[in-house]
């Protein structure tokens, strides 16, 4: 199962809607890797609201798609981290050190333009 | 391994005794033996592990905890033993009710238990968290593992 990519601007934004295998993990971070390139995208969000945990492995990829997207010149965002998922996550002593977080959608793409505003000439960063 | 295997845990074994007044394990949902063989059934043993926590009546933050920690023993089952099996059943003390989770293996088994529950120790380029998370995730922890004969991983998670 596929995770869909939307590009706006020059953002690219997966949306997690269902429980994902492990290669379905690493084919979202490839997917996106590659689209970095292709729509020269300055920032990426993916949303995990509806991820049913954060394991590991799927902690490790996350970590690895913003750090391969921060080489090819993108920022990664990750949005949507549940209170329950929270928990798992910090017991498991997996805290996305590294990686930056927000709240939702809406503040995830704030988060992204004032990482992303040097790029831009005229202040807003955003594509039209 | 195969003297583990006839133990209390094999759904077609005989059922235990119910000790308990009142309720009886009668009461408790079924348990559920889900094999584990590839990653499409990490997924699957998390999802069957929750349905059967909520069936029990835990709440959501346990819910994901108790999925988070059947995935990642499901996955050290694929990633080392390469097949195994997932057992989750509700379970009784003292009045209380929880979840067991056992999760067992005829993989190569585990030379030095001690450093794998170490924070990370990691022989699979994981993060190494493996064993010591699931440990912290849940309520009580067992391992058994002989080299060459498999691991039995066994966790409990009590309502409160």
């Amino acid at each position: 199962m596929g995770v869909p990519i939307l590009k706006q601007g020059y953002y690219l934004i997966a949306t997690i809607q269902t429980a994902l295998t492990d290669t379905d993990l690493q084919g979202l971070r490839d997917g996106l890797i590659a689209q970095i390139g292709r729509y020269r995208a300055r920032g990426v969000i993916i949303d995990i609201t509806a991820l049913d945990v954060m394991d590991s492995f799927a902690v490790r990829t996350v970590q690895d798609i913003a750090q391969m997207g921060r080489l090819r010149g993108a920022e990664t965002v990750i949005v949507g981290v549940q209170p329950e998922v929270a928990l798992s996550m910090v017991e498991l002593g997996l805290t996305l050190a590294g990686v930056n977080t927000a709240l939702d959608l809406e503040e995830g793409l704030i988060l992204l333009d004032e990482r992303t505003k040097r790029a831009s000439k005229g202040g807003e960063a955003r594509a039209p | 391994m195969r003297r583990e295997r006839r133990g209390a845990v094999q759904p077609d074994g005989p059922p235990p005794a119910p000790r308990l007044k009142g309720r009886t394990s009668a009461d408790l949902p079924a348990e559920n033996s889900i094999p584990v063989r590839s990653e499409a059934d990490i997924v699957f043993a998390r999802q069957k592990g929750r349905e059967l926590a909520a069936a029990l009546g835990f709440r959501s933050t346990d819910l994901t905890l108790i999925a988070t920690a059947i995935s990642e023993l499901a996955r050290n089952i694929v990633l080392y033993a390469r097949r195994g099996r997932i057992v989750v059943k509700g379970i009784e003390r003292n009045g209380g009710r929880g979840i067991m989770v056992v999760a067992r293996d005829d993989g190569p088994g585990i030379p030095n238990v001690a450093q794998a529950l170490q924070s990370g120790f990691s022989t699979s380029g994981g993060l190494g968290l493996g064993l010591p998370g699931v440990r912290r995730l849940t309520d009580e922890f067992d391992i058994v593992s002989a080299v060459g004969r498999g691991t039995i991983v066994t966790v409990k998670k009590w309502l409160r």
